[in-house]
């Protein structure tokens, strides 16, 4: 169970997020929309306390993962980080092998048995799709395979250390079609075991793989709902504009 | 012990330990200045700066070596200062991105480079000897002014890099040509970063002894140069001389402990007229 | 008109571009030009010859040969090939030890008489070997001179003795000082590298803006610092410590040199270095985190990697820096031109020696010509360098790219 309460967040003076309250339904998918710079991707990024690597960031309200809310005070940030995994708008596979990518976060949070790391590489590659594509070439440089292959093995790697939510900040912008497409499925397939969390700028793409639609617009939460409710009949005027493309 | 403590152990650790290595490094700065400063700061009068070396330079001032070492800063300058603005220009302006560009910036690089000591058996060798001007000081400023090329050449560029293409183009769509966008538009632009390479170059000139051993650094004179093909005092080389081969080294150690502190009043104050033209210089031209 | 204006202030601009490369093929041509004289000249000095008796065997000796003679390491002709005699040593003074003064009455003023005596000891001596000036060669067949190998690359490089001013023949093995510069700059790396790494990695990726705004600029100012005030510090301050504290005749010693050195390459290692880490994506980084790394996991797992390459170059930099370094490890080192067992003995550097001799060595001489040799030596060590560093930064920024 994933949830915000009354969530403000401030870059200094500037207020990014406006009291945002919102319960993210578990073992779906849920994509948040909204034009450039409404605050979806500073949204996502609260669950994970990846903002606070930004200086000057001040955060007030609550984000509970997991029962518990993760701005208390002595929360253990690296242990959240593991339980909320995250991709990333661009593929960025570390300098290491495909094989040592899918390890690190294992080995990071301290497993050491070979064994079992060999395994869950093995297992986290195949929820990702991309076993049979690289299963050869395991001890290969992550730069060597293709954008879309990268990006699933991204996904691989945060899979591996077994988070039960996934946070996605536009993972298919940076892919060609088919690669989007591979994305998308795999999307379908995994949101079976995990809450899934995605910010895309795409609207298809929102319409193809959430079960529910959150629109953002200048930091505040305009309306959240199922998807085919919010494209189809949005309750609040802004939502329709921007679904049908008269925005702005 | 649980992994997210021991995570925690390690990284307060290993972050503890890299503050305290960047801690020791102040330490080791602030214990050489504040030993010169405090050493040095009781012999410095204003008869200690106007003064004429005395008994085997024992005693009295250093007037000599400061106007020696404005001569040289004042001659390299005057010729490296040009030069390596033009140079950078023609680099970053004109040439278009080939071989001949990086061979030229690898040169520049390697220029660069090259131990100050090599430059001193350079200037010798082509000023000294082969264009016979002697120990003087033409063949010093010219050595050191080659020293200080790459560093003008290089703030150059970097400075012409950051300037936005935007504005070369609207100066071109004037009907503007080449030569007056970057004489009007561009180097008006780029010269507060141009004068801070300048500066800091003029730091390390004056501080370069190893260039001027050969060319140009007299051990002791009892008058001022009267031209360009004299020799003179310099700072820094009054300093070794001081420090290492003067007549009586104990009681000239005064007149060490003040020259020391004179050229390091010199950096610091390059330093920071460097870093207030930095960020006045460019306030100004952006408003 | 303005097009010809135009066109002459790009031909002044053009030719200040290329004022760079043009000082680079003067050095290396005014470098070499001095350097090369060195090689394959006779080693005495001008002006005197080694002669022997004319039944001796020997014809040739190397300048070590001749070297262990006269320092008399050496006693019998047979160590060098010759007959079993054992060798005598004659200098010009010697003379007087064959001769009464009333015999050699005059001998100031006649040059036959003198050539005579000279040739009548060498007849008379069949060990004998005489260092004498050439315009004394005896023309009288009972003397022969010998043919001293010439300065090659083999001894230059391979001897082991630097004694530029060495009577009957200059020394010039740059051995020890290779030896005295690598000893010391390496020992210095060693030092400065934990410091500068750890600040380098300090201020990009631990340090508050506070805290690197102070930072920044203490780097700045040791870069700016000259060296002369570095040596001075280093004499006063770091000889009579590194004395005491290893109970040392003298203070001045490769240690003390690494010392300074150390400190005045920190900014070089810590400025190259800290551009390389910050040079690390911030995705890459986010990613690690993302995972639960923590920030010390994410920065020696994937930050230093990635920045490896460009710290290497900031490493092989500040060897190159140390290595060119002239006058605090001048002042510091002891400068004794002897091959180093310790790293607390005297050395030498080769910067070292160019500065402190070439001062007394007359234009044109051997000693001159050696020490520009020693330039050549210096320049091709940077050179390499350089081209090294540039080849690593070129590699990475195309690794950027992709």
């Amino acid at each position: 169970m994933i949830e915000a309460k009354n969530l403000n967040l401030f870059y200094g003076t500037f207020q990014a997020l406006n009291d945002i309250s919102m319960k993210v339904p578990e073992k779906s998918v849920t994509a948040l929309i909204g034009p450039s710079g409404c605050g979806k991707s500073t949204f996502l990024r609260t669950f994970n306390r990846m903002n606070d690597l930004i200086p000057g960031v001040k955060i007030e309200g609550e984000v509970i993962v997991d029962d518990m809310n993760v701005y208390e005070k002595g929360v253990d940030v690296d242990n959240l980080r593991k339980r909320v995994g995250m991709v990333f708008q661009k593929p960025n596979p570390f300098a290491k092998s495909i094989f040592e990518n899918v390890a690190y976060g294992l080995r990071v949070n301290g497993v050491n048995d070979e064994k079992l790391i060999k395994q869950t590489v093995e297992e986290s590659l195949k929820q990702a799709a991309l076993w049979d594509e690289v299963k050869d070439n395991l001890k290969k440089s992550a730069y060597a395979i293709s954008g879309g292959q990268q990006q699933r093995l991204c996904i691989a790697r945060a899979l591996a250390v077994e988070p039960t939510v996934l946070l996605m900040d536009e993972p298919a912008s940076a892919l060609d079609p088919i690669s989007t497409s591979k994305i998308e499925e795999l999307i379908h397939e995994l949101k079976k075991k995990y809450t899934i969390l995605i910010v895309t700028h795409n609207m298809q793409q929102a319409a193809r793989v959430s079960d529910h639609t959150a629109f953002f617009y200048m930091g505040s939460l305009v309306e959240f709902d199922e998807t085919k409710t919010i494209f189809t009949h949005p309750v609040k005027q802004q939502t329709q504009n921007y679904v049908t493309g008269r925005f702005g | 012990m649980k992994l997210s403590t021991k995570k925690k152990i390690y990284q307060g650790i290993a972050f503890n330990l890299f503050r305290l290595m960047s801690g020791i490094l102040v330490v080791v700065l602030i214990s050489i200045l504040s030993f010169i400063v405090v050493r040095g700061i009781g012999v410095i009068s204003w008869d200690f700066i106007t003064k004429m070396p005395e008994d085997g330079m024992t005693k009295g001032g250093i007037y000599p070596a400061i106007i020696g070492t404005l001569c040289l800063v004042a001659g390299s300058m005057l010729f490296a200062f040009p030069v390596g603005v033009l140079s950078g220009i023609y680099i970053h302006e004109f040439v278009k991105d080939n071989w001949f560009k990086r061979f030229v910036k690898l040169m520049t690089n390697n220029l660069a480079g090259v131990p100050s000591i090599v430059f001193g058996l350079f200037g010798m060798s082509l000023f000294v000897n082969t264009l016979g001007f002697g120990d003087s000081i033409i063949a010093g400023s010219l050595t050191l002014g080659l020293l200080a090329l790459p560093v003008i050449i290089r703030t150059t560029e970097e400075s012409l890099k950051s300037i936005d293409n935007v504005f070369r183009e609207g100066s071109y769509a004037l009907g503007a040509t080449k030569i007056q966008t970057i004489r009007r538009v561009v180097l008006p632009l780029a010269m507060p970063n141009i004068i801070t390479g300048f500066i800091l170059s003029i730091g390390r000139v004056s501080g370069e002894t190893a260039p001027i051993l050969f060319t140009v650094a007299a051990y002791f004179l009892p008058k001022l140069p009267s031209s360009i093909f004299d020799q003179v005092m310099a700072l820094p080389y009054h300093l070794y001389v001081l420090s290492t081969s003067g007549t009586d080294m104990e009681a000239s150690r005064n007149m060490a402990y003040g020259t020391a502190l004179v050229l390091i009043i010199i950096v610091l104050l390059l330093n920071l007229i460097a870093n207030f033209t930095r960020s006045y210089l460019s306030k100004k031209v952006k408003h | 008109m303005k097009k010809i204006f135009e066109k002459v202030i790009e031909g002044i601009l053009m030719l200040s571009g290329t004022v760079t490369t043009l000082t680079v093929l003067l050095i290396i041509f005014f470098l070499f030009k001095e350097g090369i004289g060195l090689f394959g000249k006779s080693p005495t000095e001008e002006g005197f010859t080694v002669a022997v008796n004319r039944e001796n065997p020997v014809n040739e000796l190397s300048t070590d040969q001749i070297k262990n003679i006269f320092d008399q390491n050496i006693h019998n002709w047979n160590e060098v090939g010759g007959n079993n005699d054992s060798i005598i040593l004659f200098r010009m003074d010697d003379l007087f030890n064959y001769y009464t003064e009333e015999e050699l009455a005059g001998i100031d003023t006649n040059m036959n008489l003198l050539t005579s005596k000279i040739d009548e000891v060498i007849d008379k001596n069949k060990g004998i070997i005489a260092f004498i000036s050439s315009k004394e060669i005896p023309q009288n067949p009972n003397s022969k001179l010998i043919h001293i190998k010439a300065i090659g690359l083999g001894s230059f490089f391979g001897g082991k003795e630097w004694f530029p001013t060495a009577q009957p023949v200059a020394q010039f093995g740059v051995y020890p000082l290779l030896m005295g510069t690598l000893w010391v700059s390496l020992l210095a790396i060693l030092i400065a590298l934990p410091f500068g790494l750890a600040t380098a990695v300090y201020m990009a990726e631990i340090a508050s803006p506070g805290v690197r705004s102070v930072l920044k600029p203490v780097i700045e100012l040791l870069a700016g610092i000259p060296s002369v005030v570095y040596g001075f510090f280093g004499l006063i301050v770091v000889v009579p410590l590194v004395q005491q504290i290893f109970a040392l005749p003298v203070g001045e010693t490769g240690l003390t040199g690494s010392i300074i050195l150390a400190i005045m390459a920190l900014p070089t290692i810590i400025t190259v270095a800290e551009d390389a880490i910050r040079g690390t994506p911030r995705s890459v980084k986010e990613a690690s985190l993302a995972l639960g790394a923590s920030q010390w996991q994410t920065i020696y797992r994937i930050t230093i990697p990635y920045a490896s390459s460009g710290i290497t170059a900031a490493v092989i930099l500040g060897i190159g820096r140390a290595i060119g370094e002239t006058m605090a490890v001048l002042m510091v080192t002891g400068n004794a031109a002897v091959v180093p067992h310790s790293i607390l003995e005297p050395m030498r550097t080769i910067p070292a020696t160019i500065a402190a001799e070439l001062g007394e060595a007359a234009k044109g001489s051997l000693h001159y010509d050696a020490l520009f040799a020693l330039g050549c030596i210096l320049f091709i060590i940077t050179m390499i360098v350089n081209l090294t560093v540039q080849m690593i930064s070129g590699k990475r920024t195309r690794n950027k790219l992709r």
